[in-house]
C-alpha cells in the first residue's frame, strides 16, 4: 500500500512548496547591502569630468541613487518617474551612468529631460559591481546617514515611489 | 456582438463539459446506456462550442476590434493578418482558449476513434476528458476570460510582441499544446481503467497509438521551439534549459516512457501499474507546465503574463487532478496483477532499464527547476540552477539512454542468452569505437573524451539499427516478404531511434566544435569564425509594416571565395518600442553560418555576433526523424485492422451508443 502511495505523498511536497512560491516573486532579489552603509567609490561626474565624488557626499540628506544609461530600453519608461520624483523634492537623486558614453548620455538628459542632482560615471562598471548591480535600471535609496535602506531592481514606477519609497523616507530622518 | 456570442459559446461548453463528466461516470457505474451515451454528442458539442468561441476571437482581431481588451492589447492595426490570427495564442488568453479547444478535439477524435472499446469504457474516458474541460473553462471564464470589453475602446491596440511575430510562433504553440493536451488521452485511458477495475492488455492496446500521437506533435512542437528559438532569440542556441523548456522536456521523457512501458504491457502483460503510474505522471507534468508558464512562480523567458489569482487557481486544478488521481492509483494499484514472466537479461528488462534512465532524466530535471522555488520557500536564499547542472545530469542520462537503446530493440521478449547477444552485436562497439576516435582525432581541438563518447553513441545505434534490421530480413525472400517483414511500427521505431542518433550527433559536433565571436566591425573590416571571413560590407535602413530595422551586409567567404551574403537586421517594432535581432543564417546539413547584430559602435559600425556551428541541423532533422516514425508508428497496419474489424463487427448504430 505504501509503495503506490508513494507517487501522492511527493506530488503532495511539490504542492506545498508550489503554493509557498505563489506567494513569492522570483525577480525579488534581496541585496545583501541593505542596512549596510553604501560602498565606497571615488568617480568622476558626468558633467564636469574633472571632479569626483565620493560615498562621503551621500551623508546628510537621503537620496536615491539611480543606476542606468542611454542604452537601456527600460530606462526610458522609467524616466519620468525621475522626473517627477526630481519635481517633488522628497530626496535627492543621484544618477549613476553604467558602462555609457559620455555624449550619449548628455544627448539622452537634454533631449528627455534631466532628473539628477548629479551623476557620477561609472565607465567600466567596478563600482556598480561594488553596489552588487546585475541589470540597469536600479535604484538604491541611501539614507542621510550613508545607509542603504531599500533597493529596487528594474524600472520604478510611480506607484513603487508612493507605497515603498516615501513611506521610507518619512522614517529616515534629514530633509533634501 | 461578436465577442458576446465568444463568451456565450464559452458557458454553453462550459455546461455541456459537466454534462459529459457526470452523466457518463454515473452511467457507468450503474449501468444506464442512456447516460453513457450522452458522452459523445455532448464532446462533439463542445467542440462545435469551442471552434465558435475561437472563430469569434479571431474575427475581432481581423476586425482590429480593440473594444476587446486581450485583442487591444495582443493587435494593431498595422499588424500583418497572419499575425493577427497568430496572436489569438499570443498571450495568456487565447492560449487557454486554445488549450480547451485542443482538448475538444482530441474527445471528438476518441469519439470518433473509439470502435471496440466497451461502452462503459469509452464513456468513463470521455467523462475525465470533460472534467479537464470543466475546469480549464471555469479558469477561462472566472479569471482569464478572452473577451472582457472595456470602455472607451483605445483608437490603437498594443501590438504583438515582437518576439512572437514570426512564422515559428503562428505554428510552435498549436503543436506542443496538441502534444501536452493529447496526455489527457493516455492520462483518461488509465483513469478510466482505475475507475473500472479493467488493467488488462486491452487497455494498453488501445492507448498506445494515442501515446504515440500525442508524443510526436510534443517532439514536433519541441523541435518548432527550439528552432525558432535558434533564429529568432539571436543568440544562436538551441536549448537553454529555461524552466518553460524543461516544463516540456519533462512530459517529453516520462512521454518516451510511457511508450515503451505500454509496449510492454500490451506484449507481455508486464508493468502494468508502472505504467498507468506513467500515463498520470506525462498529463500530471503538462499540468505542471501550464502551471508554471501562466502563474511566474518561476522566472522564465516565456512568464508574458502573471498573475498570483490565476496561479491559486491553477494550482487548485493541478492539486484535484494530479492529487486525485493519484489517489486512485494508491486505492487501485495493489489489485493489479501482471501475468508476464521475464528474466533481468530480457527485452523486457531492457526497456524497464530504459524507462528507469528516462525517469532519473526527468526526475532531475525537475529537481532542477523546482529547486531554486524549494530553497526560496525554505529561506536558504536565492538561487537558479543553470545549463552545467543539466548538462552535466541530463546529457550523460541520454547518453545511456543510446547505449540501451542500441541492444534493446534485438533482444528477445522474456529471455535473452547473453552469448547470443554478442554473437549478434558482433563487431559493433568497436567499430563505432573506432569510427568514432578517427573523425574526432582528425577534427582535432579539445574535448577529446566528450566528443569521442557522443560519437561513439550515436554510431552504435545506427550500426545496431542497421543488424535489426537485418536479422528481420534475412530469412524473408523476395520483395513482397521484405516488405511484411518491415511493418510501420518496427520502421517507425528503428526511424525514431536514429533521429536520436542524428540529434546526439548534432549536440555534440555544435557543442563541442561550435565557434562564437562577438565582434565590433567597422564597415569593410572582417573577423573569423571556424575558417570562415565574416566581412562587414555595409549598412541601411530598413522599413517594416510595423518596424524600423538597420541591415548590415555581410559577406562570408571562406579561402577567398564568397560563401554566402547574409543580411542581419536589428528592429525597433514601434509600438513597443522593442529592439529585436533578427538573425541571417546560412544553413546547410553540415554547418550554418549565423550572423546577429548587436549594438551599433561608433564610426560607421556594429558589433556582430557571427558564429559558425557544425551539425546544427542535425539536431532537428534528429526531431523530425522522430516525429515521422511515430507517424508511422501510429499508422500500424495492426491498429487499422482493430478499427476496421471492430466496425465490421459493430454496425454503425450499434457503435453510436
Amino acid at each position: 500500500m505504501l509503495r503506490y502511495g508513494l507517487p501522492l505523498l511527493v506530488f503532495g511536497v511539490i504542492l506545498y512548496f508550489l503554493f509557498g512560491g505563489l506567494s513569492r516573486d522570483p525577480r525579488l532579489v534581496p541585496s545583501p547591502l541593505v542596512g549596510k552603509p553604501a560602498p565606497a567609490f571615488d568617480l568622476p561626474q558626468l558633467r564636469t569630468p574633472e571632479t569626483r565624488s565620493s560615498q562621503a557626499d551621500l551623508v546628510g540628506t537621503p537620496t536615491l541613487v539611480n543606476v542606468w544609461a542611454s542604452w537601456c530600453v527600460a530606462c526610458r519608461d522609467e524616466h519620468e518617474v525621475l522626473l517627477r520624483l526630481a519635481r517633488a523634492r522628497r530626496v535627492r537623486v543621484l544618477g549613476l551612468n553604467y558602462k555609457d558614453e559620455r555624449d550619449n548620455a548628455l544627448d539622452w538628459l537634454s533631449r528627455l529631460g534631466d532628473p539628477y542632482e548629479s551623476i557620477i560615471v561609472d565607465a567600466d562598471g567596478r563600482a556598480a559591481i561594488d553596489w552588487g548591480v546585475y541589470g540597469v535600471p536600479e535604484s538604491f535609496l541611501v539614507d542621510a546617514k550613508g545607509i542603504i535602506r531599500y533597493k529596487h531592481v528594474g524600472p520604478l514606477t510611480w506607484a513603487l515611489v508612493e507605497d515603498e519609497l516615501f513611506p521610507l523616507l518619512k522614517k529616515s530622518p534629514g530633509r533634501p | 456582438m461578436i465577442p458576446e456570442i465568444g463568451h456565450l459559446a464559452l458557458i454553453l461548453a462550459l455546461g455541456l463539459a459537466l454534462v459529459q463528466c457526470i452523466l457518463p461516470l454515473a452511467g457507468a457505474q450503474r449501468g444506464i446506456v442512456g447516460w453513457m451515451a450522452t458522452a459523445r454528442p455532448a464532446a462533439y458539442g463542445q467542440f462545435l462550442f469551442l471552434c465558435v468561441a475561437f472563430v469569434c476571437l479571431a474575427a475581432s482581431f481581423l476586425a482590429s476590434d480593440f473594444s476587446v481588451l486581450y485583442v487591444a492589447n495582443n493587435s494593431n492595426t498595422a499588424l500583418p493578418w497572419p499575425y493577427r490570427i497568430a496572436a489569438v495564442w499570443g498571450a495568456h488568453e487565447g492560449s487557454l482558449l486554445l488549450w480547451s479547444l485542443i482538448l475538444t478535439v482530441w474527445m471528438v477524435a476518441v469519439g470518433r476513434f473509439s470502435a471496440g472499446m466497451t461502452l462503459a469504457f469509452r464513456s468513463r474516458v470521455l467523462a475525465v476528458m470533460g472534467g479537464i474541460n470543466v475546469a480549464f473553462l471555469l479558469f477561462m471564464i472566472l479569471t482569464s476570460n478572452p473577451f472582457v470589453r472595456h470602455f472607451p475602446a483605445p483608437a490603437e491596440g498594443r501590438d504583438l510582441n515582437p518576439l512572437l511575430q514570426d512564422p515559428g510562433l503562428v505554428v510552435h504553440p498549436p503543436m506542443l499544446y496538441m502534444g501536452y493536451v493529447g496526455f489527457s488521452v493516455a492520462f483518461s485511458f488509465a483513469l478510466a481503467a482505475l475507475i473500472g477495475g479493467h488493467l488488462d492488455a486491452a487497455w494498453a492496446r488501445w492507448s498506445r497509438p494515442w501515446t504515440v500521437v500525442a508524443w510526436l506533435f510534443l517532439t514536433l512542437g519541441i523541435t518548432l521551439g527550439s528552432w525558432w528559438a535558434y533564429y529568432e532569440l539571436g543568440w544562436g542556441g538551441f536549448w537553454f534549459w529555461d524552466p518553460v523548456e524543461n516544463a516540456s522536456f519533462m512530459p517529453w521523457l516520462v512521454g518516451t516512457a510511457l511508450i515503451h512501458s505500454l509496449a510492454v504491457t500490451d506484449k507481455r502483460d508486464a508493468f502494468k501499474a508502472w505504467t498507468c503510474l506513467l500515463a498520470i505522471c506525462a498529463f500530471s507534468l503538462s499540468l505542471l507546465g501550464t502551471f508554471l508558464v501562466r502563474s511566474g512562480v518561476l522566472t522564465s523567458v516565456h512568464a508574458f503574463a502573471t498573475d498570483p489569482k490565476r496561479g491559486v487557481f491553477i494550482l487548485v486544478i493541478l492539486a484535484i487532478t494530479v492529487g486525485g488521481s493519484l489517489l486512485l492509483y494508491a486505492i487501485r494499484a495493489p489489485r493489479i496483477h501482471d501475468t508476464g514472466q521475464f528474466e533481468p537479461a530480457s527485452r523486457e528488462g531492457a526497456l524497464l532499464l530504459n524507462n528507469i534512465v528516462l525517469m532519473v532524466a526527468a526526475a532531475s530535471v525537475l529537481l532542477g527547476t523546482l529547486y531554486p522555488l524549494v530553497l526560496d520557500a525554505l529561506d536558504l536564499g536565492k538561487i537558479s540552477v543553470g545549463p552545467p547542472y543539466f548538462n552535466t545530469v541530463v546529457l550523460p542520462l541520454l547518453g545511456g539512454l543510446g547505449l540501451v537503446l542500441g541492444i534493446g530493440p534485438i533482444m528477445h521478449w522474456k529471455r535473452q542468452e547473453m552469448r547470443d547477444l554478442a554473437r549478434r552485436i558482433g563487431w559493433a562497439p568497436l567499430l563505432a569505437l573506432v569510427f568514432a576516435g578517427v573523425v574526432v582525432g582528425w577534427r582535432g581541438g579539445e574535448h577529446f573524451l566528450q566528443a569521442v563518447a557522443g560519437l561513439f553513441v550515436a554510431t552504435w545505434v545506427v550500426l545496431t539499427a542497421i543488424q535489426g534490421v537485418r536479422e528481420r530480413l534475412v530469412h524473408q525472400h523476395g520483395f513482397a516478404g521484405m516488405a511484411r517483414a518491415l511493418s510501420r511500427g518496427f520502421v517507425g521505431m528503428t526511424l525514431a531511434h536514429l533521429g536520436l542518433a542524428a540529434g546526439i550527433t548534432g549536440v555534440t559536433l555544435t557543442s563541442l566544435y561550435g565557434v562564437e565571436r562577438d565582434v565590433p566591425l567597422k564597415r569593410g573590416e572582417s573577423a573569423e569564425a571556424g575558417s570562415y571571413q565574416f566581412r562587414l560590407d555595409g549598412l541601411r535602413d530598413v522599413l517594416g509594416p510595423n518596424y524600423q530595422a538597420i541591415e548590415a551586409k555581410v559577406t562570408v567567404s571562406r579561402d577567398d571565395e564568397t560563401v554566402a551574403v547574409l543580411k542581419p537586421q536589428k528592429r525597433v517594432y514601434r509600438v513597443q518600442t522593442e529592439a529585436m535581432t533578427e538573425a541571417a543564417i546560412d544553413p546547410g546539413l553540415f554547418r550554418d553560418l549565423f550572423v546577429a547584430m548587436g549594438e551599433p559602435i561608433r564610426d560607421d559600425g556594429f558589433s556582430l555576433r557571427i558564429q559558425y556551428k557544425p551539425g546544427v541541423r542535425l539536431i532537428w532533422l534528429g526531431g523530425l526523424m522522430m516525429v515521422l516514425g511515430g507517424m508511422l508508428a501510429a499508422s500500424d497496419r495492426r491498429y487499422r485492422v482493430a478499427l476496421r474489424r471492430a466496425r465490421d463487427v459493430l454496425p454503425e448504430g450499434v457503435a453510436a451508443v
